[in-house]
């Protein structure tokens, strides 16, 4: 009874250690340090190593599209970041003028951002507002 | 309306508390007519919350923009089933329609056992009001649908009603929106039913395995509508995100696979203990991870903790769930530990090839699974309080990890129903498992000299058309037995079959639907994906497809503005169909979209039988800079339609096994009947 046990521990363990180990490259192969810009500036030469995220406003009138590749900047507290983006998929139908985006890419000793990646939500947070609305207008209570 | 559906949510909390107190009072006094008064309460609650739902449905439909959640949800001109759809779009909305779904679970629970099973029911039903008083904590207090509009003026501030509403989210007005919450919130909620029940089971020290076959089908049912949500939902990512795929591993995707998971691995587990009594500590902590997994997949779903496509809320109802989901863990744990004696195990195991170690196999991945995909949707959280830094993993650790263990189990859907209980003779192992390997090995062997060379491909499909090849030979067998006694053809004698016994020939209908996700899946390795700027007259060649671009037109609806690009697609010279991929510019929410274009078309089953490896995926992604040439982009996705046949075959084989079994030989005087535990699960 006890080597059946025994048996299938042993198994259990192989197995588990397989997982894990193959979890642990994977992590090492896809993973993504979330940076803000200033975070990315502050890194120095160390940024250009780590695949990174990076968050920001697109600013107005920023983009630009060139032989298959988007140029665009963002912003945020004041700091700016260049952008291109090179991957294959389409943009987001939400990638507009000020809307919020999320790169993911490298970022490059020409200071650029090479992005493989873009999301963008749209600058009302995908819960759309009433027609003008005015910040004064909150919702309250029904009792 | 918004006033009665207000007081409704309130009465309902009262009502709720009311029930959990009377149900645990009365149980401890001993009182009989309290306790009949809190199941009587279960059901005042469910009408609260059904006319509280019936009434944000009634605000919507009415256009009613003073109601907050109406004017950010719709707008006059969105087709009238989206409007509908608004009730569970938005976070308030959606939170209602958990609790509207929660109750009438609750309350049939509650009606269809109470009689039979009053032991059981006191502590039942104060864990379901429990569940749903939490929700309507959350209905009443915190984000309550039925807010309306105010706006200051001078005189204090005042109701105000806008023109049109805000619009509902471009992305969620799509057919699968409509339906994915729904069967995804009921594969949530269903789970509360087992949940609560093995709790009091836990708690009254009710004996042997009778909460497990009170919450068998409910269990079963959850499990299935589950499956429908979490394909409809990929079929909605698939038709509206146009990124090629259904499945990204996305923050809210592994949220409702984590339960699933878990609910699969406890389906398996509970036999073990029906048939062995082996495994009771184990079967007690997966519903309970499974429960509270549904729970944690409608907190990350609602709370937008972890930055996802479709978090579309943000909103302050993290901290409540993570205090009611601490607060879930401990009182499981405790109670499981408070009566750990009373689940010791009646036997053990006997050897490595057995259907018993088959079944701790089965478990053992899936809850590796469950932990690796927990692991990579919680890894910025965890790096965060860890190290300090922010750190995501994207698709190729899951992808890494995933891919060996669906393969893994793909291995065991087809070796663990062959195999005997306690132990297997290497004879019966090479009866049943010659063909079957042959037959896998053989397909493998066509698609590698048709061209795959892919590592997993090759595998998925050795060990999918194993898996189709054993449950082929177990009808096989089954039949050919029964054609014999019955005089019945080849096709009657199969459903004589099932029909004896439907919870393991159901089941094994439902490995033949897996069987067809993972050749589906397959696909994924002999996609291409192609993009062109292209004119009116323009063609563009994808393998030995066509596309010529006919033209662009116009077209508006009071909902939105649309270009649609008209492309003929030929192959080998003969036109196959005529594709129209879309940009939509919605009007109210001020948002584009792109609305792809699939062919074939699911509403066409002939085209999909004659054509049933390809799927083209075309995508209006946009004009070029000059604004002249249209951005089209070309995916040719094989095999996907056979993602969705096995979800429908899936779903098939839960209803089958949901049916009982035909005791066998009707009409001439039965054998001696077998005792419950027996007859219950003579199954697989």
């Amino acid at each position: 009874m006890r080597t059946k046990n025994l048996k299938f521990i042993g198994s259990a363990v192989i197995i588990l250690g397989v997982l894990a180990w193959l979890g642990v490259s994977g992590v090492q192969e896809s993973k993504t340090y979330y940076v803000t810009i200033p975070e990315l500036y502050a890194k120095g030469d160390a940024a250009y190593d780590m695949r990174l995220r990076v968050a920001g406003d697109v600013t107005p009138g920023s983009i630009r599209r060139e032989q298959g590749k988007v140029y665009f900047q963002l912003h945020q507290e004041k700091q700016t970041l260049d952008v291109v983006y090179v991957g294959r998929d389409p943009l987001p139908d939400t990638f507009v003028d000020n809307a919020q985006a999320i790169v993911t890419g490298r970022y490059t000793p020409e200071r650029q951002f090479v992005a493989q990646q873009v999301q963008a939500k749209c600058a009302s947070k995908y819960e759309a507002l009433p027609p003008g609305a005015k910040p004064e207008q909150k919702p309250s209570s029904s009792y | 309306m918004d006033a009665l559906g207000s007081y409704s949510l309130l009465l309902a909390f009262g009502f709720c508390i009311y029930a959990i107190l009377a149900a645990l009072i009365g149980h401890w006094k001993q009182k009989p007519l309290l306790q009949q008064s809190s199941e009587r309460a279960v059901v005042a609650v469910t009408g609260l919350v059904v006319v509280a739902t019936f009434c944000l449905a009634v605000l919507l439909l009415r256009d009613d923009f003073r109601v907050a959640y109406v004017a950010s949800h719709s707008n006059r001109a969105l087709p009238i089933y989206f409007k509908f759809a608004a009730l569970w779009s938005g976070q308030e909305g959606s939170l209602l329609w958990w609790s509207c779904l929660m109750a009438l679970f609750a309350a049939t629970a509650v009606s269809v056992n109470r009689r039979t099973h009053p032991h059981l029911m006191p502590y039942a039903v104060a864990m379901l009001m429990t569940v749903l008083g939490f929700f309507l904590v959350l209905n009443n207090f915190v984000v309550n649908p039925f807010a309306l509009l105010a706006m200051q003026t001078p005189h204090g501030p005042q109701i105000f009603s806008p023109p049109d509403g805000g619009g509902l989210n471009p992305l969620l007005q799509h057919p699968a929106m409509v339906i994915h919450p729904p069967m995804l919130y009921l594969g949530f909620v269903g789970f509360s039913v087992p949940f609560a029940f093995a709790l009091s089971a836990l708690i009254t020290r009710t004996k042997g395995e009778q909460w497990i076959h009170i919450t068998r089908r409910w269990t079963m049912i959850a499990w299935m509508f589950l499956t429908i949500g979490i394909l409809l939902g990929g079929r909605w990512a698939y038709a509206v995100l146009g990124w090629g795929g259904y499945w990204g591993w996305d923050p809210v995707e592994n949220a409702s696979l984590l339960p699933w998971l878990t609910g699969t691995a406890f389906l398996h587990s509970v036999m073990m203990q029906e048939k062995r009594g082996m495994m009771k500590v184990w079967n007690m902590v997966l519903i309970f991870a499974t429960f509270l997994l549904c729970i944690f997949g409608t907190f990350l779903t609602r709370s937008g903790v972890l930055s996802s496509v479709h978090a579309f809320a943000q909103s302050a109802i993290g901290p409540y769930f993570s205090v009611f989901l601490t607060g879930l863990l401990v009182l499981t744990s405790a109670v499981l530990f408070w009566r750990l004696d009373f689940l010791k195990s009646e036997n053990q195991l006997d050897s490595l090839a057995s259907r018993e170690s088959s079944f701790l196999f089965n478990n053992l991945i899936l809850l590796a699974s469950c932990f690796a995909v927990l692991w990579g949707t919680l890894f910025p959280l965890l790096s965060e309080a860890v190290r300090g830094v922010k750190i995501s993993v994207g698709a190729p650790y899951f992808n890494k990890v995933q891919i060996p263990i669906g393969l893994f189990l793909l291995f065991l859907t087809g070796v663990g129903p062959l195999f005997a209980w306690r132990r297997t003779s290497f004879d019966s192992l090479k009866r049943n498992f010659t063909r079957p390997l042959l037959f896998g090995a053989l397909v493998a062997i066509v698609a590698f000299l048709f061209g795959a060379r892919n590592f997993y491909a090759l595998m998925t499909i050795f060990l999918a058309f194993f898996v189709i090849g054993t449950i082929a030979m177990e009808f096989f067998r089954g039949a050919r037995v029964i054609r014999q006694k019955e005089e019945l053809g080849w096709a009657g004698a199969m459903v004589e079959l099932t029909r004896r016994n439907t919870r393991r020939y159901g089941g094994y209908v439902i490995h033949f639907g897996i069987a067809l996700l993972f050749i589906g899946f397959v696909g994924n390795a002999f996609g291409v994906h192609e993009q062109a700027e292209v004119l009116p007259g323009d063609e563009i060649n994808v393998r030995d497809y066509r596309f010529v671009i006919q033209g662009i037109d116009q077209d508006e609806t009071d909902n939105h503005i649309a270009s649609r690009a008209r492309i003929d697609v030929y192959k080998g010279g003969s036109l196959l169909a005529t594709m129209e991929p879309e940009r939509r510019f919605y009007k109210a929410s001020q948002q584009p979209t792109t609305e792809v274009a699939i062919w074939p078309h699911l509403s066409k089953p002939l085209e999909i039988l004659r054509h049933p490896n390809a799927d083209i995926y075309l995508v209006f992604s946009g004009m070029s800079d000059d604004n002249q040439r249209a951005v089209i982009q070309v995916y040719i996705n094989p095999l996907v339609l056979w993602v969705w046949l096995g979800g429908v075959v899936m779903v098939l084989g839960t209803l089958i096994a949901l049916v009982p079994s035909r005791p066998p030989e009707p009409g001439r005087p039965l054998r001696r009947r077998k005792p419950a535990k027996e007859r219950h699960e003579v199954a697989a």
